[in-house]
């Protein structure tokens, strides 16, 4: 076995949790994530049909949404999914949490982070992503992240709609006495045409419920669809625009208390002493507690008070001697100082590799060399981080505790709490609130840990825990910084014989299996070098790879993850290549895409719809325009981006975007009104990202404190977005980020046609 | 000592002290949690109010200064603009995740009420303090034009 497929496989087995592949489970089927462990709680008149659907006596059909809602309308998305199949009357309709249960537990989002190519289908590919599937069932991985939930639940609940509908048939054919072949569904309602007779949902529940689950449901075609592909509106929008809806944040529980938090200003310290005298002689003020460092978090104290504000002002009372650490030593010079050597002296992992590019560069006659980098980039969620936790170790059946949280992983969240109490994980119920923005922050379970551990200071009360956005900017998961060296060979004729890219940074997956596992770090991760390496574009001669850098600050998951960098250092040297090879960008790409025809087609249509090649008129203020073009591959669709920017006349340097013109292919869409809004959700945060976006480090202390020193995109400067879907009936892939990593690349590349200025940094700024 | 202050309409009696930022009274005081924290330095516009109809940051105005001056919150906004401005909200898919969506009705609602027909220069400059980290900014802009014309019609 060659050295990269063991390293393949040690990264399958450093991803499951340490265990060893665990050998001689067989596959399982989709139809045994119908059914949980436990039955689903029902209220009186509420009939459970499987782990995933619940139909009271009153008609309401409740789908179980095992997924976190923070915007990207999976509670819709979902229910329409499992709704269509069912043949419900959509208004009916509503969603709920279910308990914590293995077959909720995301599957797809793991197998994806195998770090295999997406042309690669071979039978290393399928065995690595099948034993990784089950492990993770098993573990218990419930995660809302990786742009996966469609994807991940796609058959899951079709076959819970469809077996739900076989059985309600049989149950009318039954009640009726006609054959079930004779019956046909629509809007919730069972109908016998011949005899003219219907019942509704609510009528035949109970019997129905009580059916065995037919063996093979009939799933629909594509063509029979009546929600999926159609634009549903929201089902939580109404509360969301009366202020009725409730974050996390806005938790309230009988006799509920508040922390607020002074965390050690360098990342990862921790209280040495303290000297609480004056906080607790404040209004309202119970209690001063130290929490240690937690699950990759910084140590702090935090005061306990009656309300959020009490709490907030004692807390910047307190007294404290820090123990910095040793991110003490950290400085935005010296981090990228390391980056930049390490980037010369360490080969890392190869991730891809095609011919010979070593050999094709010494070749070619003529060749092009750039290097690329990255900055630490903050999550900024508008809700900041908060938990809320009620532990009752007195309670009539054993010690208990109950958790309130805005988080995309409640299986670990309930982890990690049932840790920092002291119990087992069935002993902590866990409620997961709406998330006011998740980008990947929630992923994290630093402040689920620290909320769990000063809640233990208050038995029998509730006690929210929640941050200020100084803590939260200042404690963060942050993207982690790269930088790159790319290297392109050219024949004669102007045409790429060589292509070479060589990255350095931290490793996420390495630090956050090490804070939540507590595993050494080893082995690649494919966000590291994704974006990179896993792309459409035919290289003759390739090597794609990373060197993993081992630095105190932590490092995190941010909407895209590695493609947030990498599809502006790839896009933009493919860019520059083209100009080298004297081809227009858009035509050098698609002779690269000959065998990729979906890519292709993906770019073309972009292209089209912008007017690539045809003249721009200046902004309405007689700036020149000009446009830029990126075409790049994540989380399982193709997204191209072309930007249309000037820069103000009144200010050379201040660059504006005026449209943006986004093509996706994500397979089947299931809810193009959301498709639209996550690519201009996708495209205003790679927005901020390129233009602002930027996270310095002074002494291990992150200096952007808040949203002063944090320039943000703000709705006067937003482009006008006009989003095309590719129609497909393939199934569906990843909508919550591809819409990011092609835009800072489409603005760098626009830039350049407009200037002739490379920027080759983020943010871009012009000299 | 208590304070009374005029909230949605009714008389509210609070024990918060005076420099207590009146975001915190309704949060933690008043249990209203439709006002939302963002960032405590009146840079992010989730915490917007209305005080005697005009958009304010709750989280850097204290107490003391709202004497006897009407407060409106989301959860109280009532008229013509802020029907409109929902209808058009919804009919237009505006929101995502919703955490800003308090702050941003509570200042378009303001907004329409001064000015029924405003400019996109005029969107600009009231909805600049309003940050919004999914990017619903189109969508926001197309809504007070769309609430606009649903005004205009509706006269």
């Amino acid at each position: 076995m060659s050295t990269r497929r063991k390293f393949l496989l040690g990264t399958v087995g450093v991803a499951v949790a340490g265990t060893a592949l665990v050998v001689g489970w067989g596959l399982m089927p989709v139809r045994q994530r119908l059914t949980g462990s436990q039955p689903l709680p029902a209220a009186a008149g509420q009939h459970v049909f499987n782990g995933w659907l619940k139909i009271d006596i009153d008609d309401t059909v409740t789908v179980m949404v095992p997924k976190s809602e923070m915007g990207q309308g999976v509670l819709t998305a979902l229910a329409m999914v499992l709704a269509d199949e069912l043949d419900a009357d959509w208004s009916q309709v509503r969603t709920a949490h279910p308990p914590l249960d293995a077959i909720y537990n995301n599957l797809s989002t793991v197998v994806d982070g195998l770090p295999f190519h997406p042309d690669d289908d071979g039978r290393l590919k399928r065995l690595a992503g099948t034993l990784t599937a089950k492990t993770m069932r098993e573990i218990g991985l419930q995660v809302t992240g990786g742009s996966s939930s469609l994807k991940d639940l796609w058959l899951p609940m079709r076959e819970a709609g469809a077996s739900a509908r076989a059985m309600l048939v049989v149950a009318a054919a039954q009640t009726w006495g006609v054959p079930a072949a004779e019956c046909s569904v629509a809007n919730g309602q069972v109908r016998h045409a011949a005899s003219q007779r219907g019942l509704r949902f609510g009528e035949l529940a109970e019997r129905a419920a009580r059916l065995p689950l037919p063996d093979k449901p009939v799933l629909k075609t594509a063509a029979q669809f009546t929600l999926i592909g159609q634009p549903m509106r929201r089902r939580e929008a109404a509360a969301k625009q009366d202020g009725s809806a409730v974050f996390g944040i806005d938790t309230l529980q009988p006799g509920q208390r508040y922390a607020s938090l002074l965390m050690c200003p360098t990342l990862g310290g921790q209280v040495a002493s303290f000297d609480a005298k004056a906080a607790l002689a404040m209004p309202g003020v119970l209690q001063v507690v130290a929490v240690p460092p937690l699950r990759g978090g910084t140590g702090g104290v935090a005061a306990i008070a009656g309300t959020p504000w009490q709490a907030m002002v004692a807390a910047k009372a307190v007294e404290v001697q820090w123990n910095h650490g040793p991110a003490a030593a950290l400085s935005s010079a010296g981090i990228t100082s390391q980056l930049k050597q390490q980037l010369a002296d360490d080969d890392g992992f190869a991730y891809f590799q095609h011919g010979d590019a070593a050999t094709a560069l010494k070749q070619a006659a003529r060749t092009l060399q750039a290097e690329y980098s990255a900055p630490l980039l903050t999550h900024a969620t508008l809700e900041p981080q908060n938990c809320t936790v009620l532990y009752t170790p007195d309670a009539k059946d054993g010690p208990r505790a109950t958790v309130w949280a805005p988080t995309q992983v409640p299986g670990l969240a309930r982890w990690v709490a049932a840790r920092a109490l002291g119990l087992d994980s069935d002993q902590v119920a866990m409620n997961v609130t709406l998330l006011g923005g998740g980008f990947g922050r929630r992923l994290e379970v630093d402040f689920i840990a620290q909320a769990a551990h000063i809640a233990r200071a208050l038995p029998g009360q509730p006690v929210q825990t929640f941050w200020t956005r100084e803590q939260d900017s200042t404690h963060d998961f942050y993207r982690p910084p790269c930088v790159a060296r790319y290297q392109a060979g050219f024949d004669n004729q102007g045409r790429l014989t060589a292509w070479q890219a060589h990255s350095a940074g931290p490793s996420i997956v390495q630090q956050f299996l090490g804070r939540q596992f507590g595993l050494p770090g080893a082995g690649p991760d494919k966000t590291t070098a994704e974006g990179a390496f896993d792309q459409p574009y035919e290289w003759p001669n390739a090597r794609i790879s990373h060197a993993i850098v081992a630095l105190p600050v932590p490092v995190g998951f941010w909407r895209s993850v590695g493609h947030s960098h990498h599809a502006f250092f790839k896009e933009s040297f493919v860019d520059e290549a083209a100009h080298v090879a004297g081809q227009d960008p858009l035509a050098f790409r698609l002779a690269l895409l000959q065998r990729h025809p979906r890519h292709a087609a993906v770019l073309q249509r972009a292209a089209d719809l912008a007017d690539w090649g045809q003249p721009l008129a200046p902004a309405a203020d007689g700036a020149p325009r000009a446009r830029g073009i990126a075409l790049h591959q994540s989380f399982g669709s193709i997204v191209a981006q072309v930007a249309e920017v000037s820069l103000d006349p009144a200010d050379a340097r201040r660059i504006r975007v005026h449209r943006v013109v986004v093509a996706i292919d994500c397979g089947t869409a299931v809810n193009p009104s959301h498709i639209r809004q996550q690519m201009e959700g996708g495209v205003v945060f790679g927005l901020s990202a390129a233009l602002y976006g930027e996270v310095t480090l002074a002494a291990g202390q992150v200096q952007q404190t808040n949203f002063h020193q944090q320039p943000m995109l703000r709705g006067a400067d937003c482009p006008v977005i006009e989003t095309t879907i590719l129609a497909s009936t393939a199934p569906p892939e990843g909508v919550g980020e591809p819409g990011t990593p092609p835009t800072a690349p489409a603005v760098a590349n626009a830039l350049f046609a407009l200037t002739g200025q490379r920027l080759r940094s983020l943010p871009l700024r012009l000299a | 000592m208590t304070t009374t202050l005029q909230v949605n309409g009714k008389p509210q009696t609070v024990a918060a002290t005076p420099d207590t930022p009146l975001l915190w009274v309704l949060r933690g005081d008043l249990q209203m949690t439709g006002t939302k924290f963002g960032c405590g330095i009146a840079l992010c516009g989730a915490c917007t109010v209305q005080i005697d109809g005009v958009a304010t940051r709750s989280c850097v105005t204290p107490l003391s200064a709202v004497g006897s001056r009407h407060v409106t919150t989301i959860d109280g906004l009532q008229g013509r603009e802020i029907t409109a401005l929902r209808d058009a909200w919804t009919e237009l898919d505006v929101v995502q995740c919703g955490y800003c969506q308090s702050g941003q009705l509570v200042s378009a609602a303001a907004l329409l009420a001064a000015t029924p027909q405003p400019s996109d220069a005029d969107i600009d400059a009231a909805m600049d303090g309003n940050l919004c980290r999914c990017g619903t900014y189109p969508r926001i802009r197309a809504g007070i034009h769309r609430a606009a014309v649903l005004l205009a019609g509706a006269s």
